[in-house]
């Protein structure tokens, strides 16, 4: 196929929306607070094992600071609520984030009224949108909010999406094809279009999104229940370790308080990474949002990271999304300058990418000025249309024009001119080798004659190469899905470094394929709009759906790219990976603290009855007291540290997974080790000034 | 020859040893477990168990045998000493006595040899090896099946058959521990060790007092002793008693006994699951922590404690002087790493520090390098627990060799790392707050009284049964709970390792590539010998502080 045809203009790749959100802003912490302690409730609290101990503990402290009243007991107290405080405060600043976001997409969803069809669609009615079932027909003006979610079944119109994606510019809607579905909210600012509503009251697009940005509908994610069972069994072994130590310290003659036996449990525990697990969930997804990509599933977001083979299609996410100009071949008796310059003059009233691909080839190769369609006075020009696949300009008594082969070809003809053979077979070459032929002719004193030919080719976009190797690095296989045919498909796959490619393939062998590497074990991840990518997008384990694709495709997904931006699908993979990092890191971190916590603590318990045992007290803390305590009052305080990391996520580089254990290890497990000795020391330095506890 | 010099000398040569059959064995185990071809002797067994040794079990139907098989043990065991007096070759020895008979039972049956009693004092022949002699064998095989199934769990995929465990029970009995303890008694009768059916000899000591010295079929018990990691001795003394352990040569090639099975096992893990490097990262993590404690138990010994032994020259309280501060060391590191038990030397007469380094050693869980397929399976429990954690922080769910590391899994692993610590903690706790049962304590009132108690414990738990001697055990409290402990400490473990190799066996193998997490690097090594030593650390901190940390600082 050599035909030039206008391709749908893509939409310009929407940088993401990092805002503020992206960054831990202090201030959260206080508009969080009121969530924080509503959080306190013990049906809610008791969700997490970890933490409902500690507030089980600090209540019982609390009861028994009455009895027993201390300026220590009391300042155990107060430390063991905040520890539970502080973990509410992670989840309700996790949560704040999404909560703005809600809103704005509430007040698109604010209570519009519909135009239904009747069924035979003559007459029409006023109804709420709310009352809009599956199937109803609506009619919908220049001008008017979608009443819901559905399929343009008649008519084309411009769509005012903002609201959803954040990005102004308006995008062509139209019935049949692969650009049918509208999202209710969203606002049509031209023409007139029938929609057929595809989804129930309560379930549209908008409430999916408001939910899932509200962490309302959030479910543990295989990972995380299974790393809650860990931590829930951790916890139960340092119940055991504390509950038997009373009869054990009776034996050696010491007396164990409560309050005391509760301070070293709720230090041993793990309560860092107990206290900021959703909260690390909660930011993850939100990371995905803030890419502008909605995650169905928090376990989509776990299985992007797990990924081994990532499906790519070729136009848009490797390439460019248009063909550009990379030569210019003259035929025999014609220099190459003379065609680069007729090419030129020919393109400068094509606005199309591949129109100004050329203008922009000849300026760089041949030095040729780029002119201005101003600057040529008497010139005329013949624009670009996809009726006459062809544009050009009169000048001078000349008449050059440039374009489809067949175009041009028929247009020689008519200006009774003749073909030369070897035109043809520069075409068939061009095409053979996957590019596009364009041809530019000429036409002086009524003889019309060939020059030669413009080589479009597909552009591999810039960086890709160097991704593909990070993608390989992290042992994730690349793999290229192309209609070209296998030829042109090889060589643009081995000029992007992909590991592999699928040429001239259907949706059958796309699925296929998924199927295939499914099979050997492997996560699949990739990206479709149409409605025939919908089974593939099913059968995938992370399935990205563009929004501007069809309604059955952002069905089938379990993401949503509101960007449509199919090279996300890399980004997608690293915040996956990004968000079990983060769990596991804190997760060591939280474990490697307990051990410079028994230094603290045991010396203090037991350094009275063996005076030996002193020893142990290596940060030589103050007193038992200002042991104890600075142990409760380093575990609290390193939550409130941990936020912003955990919300943030910790660094990530894509490397080796030998390289990124041994960088992790270092920071997580051996910081984990070390810190505490001297954050305990620290704030054992501080609160021995207290009196009665120093 | 310095003491230095001689006892790198042992070390070194132990090491060599090992090294040497390493590879043979470790590959003749794995030939055993994946050859379809059964022996006469086995065909006959088969036969007469009404075993269709082509059969495939689910981990249920396996587990299911393993305890069917082990209560049946428990049972006969049980009445074997009920019943010794009317039974021939009891040399006149009354029936045992109901507690003291179900801590024995217990003791042979979950590979423990804790022994509430002395032996020549209360077993005759038939009971020593028609009894206890049988489950040294028995045990000890079963422990190996359960860490074959589990090494099917990982080889294996999409399918719920682990194996059958009657096969796997009887290959391990007459085609591993048959051959090397027939071998192995040869060699220890060489070196001097007891060897007959004698009820023993009257003998005028120096000083004209008539003596009994005991003999019996010492030998071949002694080898199984070792080689099963079961450590119940012939007589009293244990390994200490010179009919037992005539000579360092001879306490060097039982050290070498107790360690063949389980070092070689990694092998053989390797060889299964296709990835030798996997079986020597397992090893190198067993290697690392047994080292380790050898280091301090050694060093602890060799500096003494106290003004009695600072005078003496060496904390020689409780050790032969045929082997010295090293080779006792060497032999109680190694004695509670393989859940043996057995002891050349007093572990209670140890120095605070170097008691406490036996005792924390047995707080691993018994994984370094642990018992006959107890280590195995102990550790790569460990395993699946620190690549949990490891592997997340390299961004992908966790997977170890090749299988992922699930919920499902998570729960068993949870289970199966809460199960022992809480029977040592909750035991030593009912005990130390009950004053009768306090009052068995020899050491009353002092740290090195509790560490009696722990000691009891964490012994029985983790089916070790070494004791600090100090504790009267043979009580009806402490046979009971003591008894309990083992066989849970045993059992449950058992049943959740089946349950996780079942669940690996139904996964699909997930590929190996550059985002997968290395376990076959010293990285990962390291991290696990971390992951074992603060796990339990962790866990027994408080405890260890109270008993040898409070007397030893």
């Amino acid at each position: 196929m050599t035909t030039l045809t206008k391709p749908p203009a893509p939409k310009a790749a929407v940088t993401p929306k990092k805002a503020a959100s992206g960054l831990f802003d202090p201030k959260m912490l206080l508009t969080s607070l009121p969530d924080a302690l509503r959080k306190l409730d013990p049906r809610v609290m008791v969700k997490n094992p970890v933490m409902f101990v500690v507030e089980v503990g600090a209540f019982a402290t609390t009861i028994l600071a009455f009895t027993d009243s201390s300026v220590f007991v009391w300042w155990i107290v107060v430390w063991l609520w905040l520890t539970v405080l502080f973990a509410n405060l992670a989840e309700a600043v996790a949560e704040g984030r999404g909560k703005a976001q809600a809103a704005t997409l509430r007040r698109a969803k604010t209570e519009t009224s519909a135009r239904k069809l009747s069924a035979d669609r003559l007459s029409e009615q006023e109804v709420p949108a709310a009352s809009l079932q599956l199937g109803d027909l609506v009619v919908v003006e220049a001008g008017q909010i979608i009443p819901g979610d559905g399929d343009v079944v008649e008519g084309v119109a411009s769509v005012d999406e903002s609201a959803i994606t954040g990005e102004s510019a308006p995008v062509i809607r139209e019935s049949g094809g692969d650009r049918s579905a509208v999202t209710g909210g969203t606002k049509v600012l031209s023409d007139r279009i029938v929609v057929k509503i595809t989804t129930k009251p309560g379930e549209s697009f908008i409430d999916r999104m408001i939910a899932l940005v509200e962490g309302a509908s959030r479910q543990k994610t295989p990972n995380e229940i299974a790393l809650n069972i860990l931590l829930a069994s951790l916890t139960i072994v340092f119940l055991m370790a504390t509950v038997t130590l009373p009869p054990f310290a009776e034996y050696a003659g010491i007396d164990l308080s409560i309050v005391v036996l509760v301070a070293l449990l709720v230090c041993l525990i793990p309560t860092t990474i107990g206290a900021l697990l959703s909260a690390i969930g909660i930011a993850g997804m939100d990371r995905l949002v803030q890419r502008n990509v909605l995650a169905m599933s928090g376990r989509a977001v776990e299985a992007a990271g797990d990924v081994n083979t990532l499906l790519l299609d070729k136009t848009g996410t490797i390439t460019l999304g248009n063909r550009q100009a990379s030569e210019f071949i003259p035929l025999a008796g014609v220099t190459e300058t003379e065609l680069a310059d007729a090419a030129q003059l020919s393109s400068l009233a094509d606005e199309t990418p591949e129109g100004r691909s050329i203008v922009v080839l000849a300026k760089t190769r041949y030095e040729l000025r780029e002119r201005h369609t101003g600057e040529l006075p008497h010139a005329t020009f013949v624009e670009f249309t996809a009726q006459t696949r062809m544009s050009g300009v009169d000048v001078d008594g000349r008449q050059i024009r440039k374009g489809a082969a067949g175009a041009i070809t028929a247009w020689i003809h008519d200006q009774g001119g003749t073909v030369v053979a070897e035109l043809g077979e520069l075409v068939d070459g061009i095409s053979a080798s996957g590019g596009t032929p364009l041809v530019v002719a000429i036409s002086k004193e009524g003889v019309a004659r060939p020059l030669g030919v413009i080589h479009l080719k597909d552009v591999v976009k810039e960086g890709m190469r160097e991704r593909f190797d990070q993608m390989r690095a992290m042992g994730i296989r690349t793999v290229m899905i192309t209609g070209d045919n296998r030829l042109t498909a090889k060589a643009i796959a081995e000029e992007a470094g992909v590991d592999d490619f699928l040429a001239e393939a259907t949706p059958e062998d796309k699925m296929a394929l998924i199927k295939q590497e499914q099979e050997g074990g492997r996560l699949v991840a990739m990206t479709g709009d149409g409605t025939n990518d919908a089974p593939a997008l099913a059968q995938a384990d992370v399935g990205v759906a563009m929004n501007s694709g069809t309604s059955a495709a952002k069905e089938a997904g379990n993401m949503v790219d509101l960007d449509s931006n199919p090279t996300k699908l890399i980004e997608i993979v690293e915040i996956g990976k990004q968000l079990l990092i983060t769990r596991g890191s804190l997760t060591t971190f939280s474990i490697a603290n307990d051990v410079a916590k028994y230094f603290a603590i045991l010396p203090a318990l037991f350094a009275t009855a063996y005076p030996g045992l002193d020893k142990l007290n290596i940060m030589r803390l103050d007193s038992a007291e200002s042991a104890i305590l600075s142990a409760v009052i380093f575990n609290a305080l390193v939550i409130i540290a941990l936020v912003p990391l955990a919300l943030r996520g910790v660094q990530y580089k894509p490397s080796s997974a030998s390289a990124m254990l041994r960088r992790n290890l270092l920071i997580y497990g051996v910081g984990g080790l070390v810190s505490p000795f001297i954050g305990i020391k620290l704030i054992d330095l501080l609160i021995s000034l207290i009196p009665g506890i120093g | 020859m310095s003491d230095t010099a001689a006892g790198l000398l042992q070390v070194g040569l132990l090491v060599a040893l090992l090294a040497a059959v390493y590879r043979p064995l470790g590959g003749y185990m794995a030939r055993v477990y994946t050859s379809d071809k059964d022996a006469r002797i086995e065909r006959g067994t088969y036969k007469l168990l009404g075993v269709d040794s082509k059969a495939d079990q689910t981990w249920a139907t396996y587990a299911r045998s393993v305890l069917a098989f082990s209560a049946v043990s428990l049972i006969v065991l049980y009445l074997v000493q009920r019943l010794q007096s009317h039974l021939p070759l009891s040399l006149g020895l009354p029936n045992v006595e109901q507690g003291l008979a179900f801590n024995t039972a217990a003791s042979f049956v979950s590979n423990t040899n804790w022994q509430s009693y002395s032996p020549e004092a209360t077993m005759g022949h038939l009971v020593q090896f028609a009894g206890l002699a049988v489950q040294n064998f028995l045990s000890a095989a079963a422990g190996i099946t359960v860490a074959i199934a589990l090494i099917r769990g990982f080889a294996r995929s999409k399918t719920d058959r682990l194996g059958n465990f009657w096969v796997d029970l009887t290959r391990t009995v007459f085609r591993v521990l048959l051959p090397i303890a027939v071998l192995g008694t040869l060699v220890l009768v060489a070196m001097g060790v007891v060897q007959n059916l004698s009820g023993g000899h009257e003998v005028t000591s120096l000083v004209g007092q008539t003596q009994h010295l005991p003999g019996g079929p010492v030998a071949s018990q002694e080898v199984i002793k070792e080689l099963g990691t079961n450590g119940g001795g012939f007589y009293n003394a244990n390994s200490g008693h010179p009919f037992e352990n005539p000579n360092p040569l001879s306490n060097l090639f039982e050290i070498f006994l107790l360690l063949l099975i389980p070092v070689s096992l990694t092998r053989t893990f390797g060889l299964m699951v296709k990835d030798k490097r996997q079986g020597y990262a397992i090893l190198g993590v067993m290697g690392t922590l047994w080292a380790a404690f050898t280091f301090a138990a050694t060093l602890f010994e060799n500096q003494g404690a106290g003004t009695a032994t600072q005078a003496a020259g060496a904390a020689m309280e409780g050790k032969e002087t045929r082997f010295g501060e090293w080779a006792s060391a060497l032999f109680a590191t190694s004695t509670t790493g393989t859940s043996t038990g057995a002891v050349n030397s007093a572990h209670d007469s140890f120095t605070p520090l170097g008691g406490g380094t036996a005792l924390f050693h047995m707080m691993l869980g018994e994984v370094s390098p642990g018992g006959t397929g107890t280590g195995l399976y102990g550790m790569l429990v460990l395993a699946v627990l620190a690549v949990f954690v490891a592997g997340l922080m390299v961004g992908r769910t966790p997977e170890y060799l090749k299988k992922k590391i699930t919920a499902r899994e998570m729960k068993l692993v949870s289970l199966y790392i809460l199960s022992t610590p809480s029977l040592v903690l909750a035991g030593s706790a009912i005990a130390m707050g009950l004053a009768g049962a306090r009052a068995s304590i020899f050491n009353a009132d002092s740290p090195h009284g509790f560490s009696e108690v722990l000691y009891a414990f964490t012994s029985a738990g983790n089916n070790n049964g070494s004791a600090f001697g100090g504790l009267s055990a043979n009580t009806p409290f402490f046979n009971t709970t003591l008894g309990l402990v083992m066989l849970l400490g045993r059992f449950v473990p058992i049943v959740i390792v089946l349950a996780l190799a079942g669940s690996f066996a139904r996964q699909q193998p997930v590929p190996v590539n550059e985002g997968t997490l290395p376990t076959h690097k010293a990285l990962f090594v390291a991290m696990l010998v971390g992951v074992v030593l603060i796990v339990t650390g962790l866990t027994y901190f408080p405890v260890l502080t109270l008993g040898p940390l409070a007397e030893g600082l």
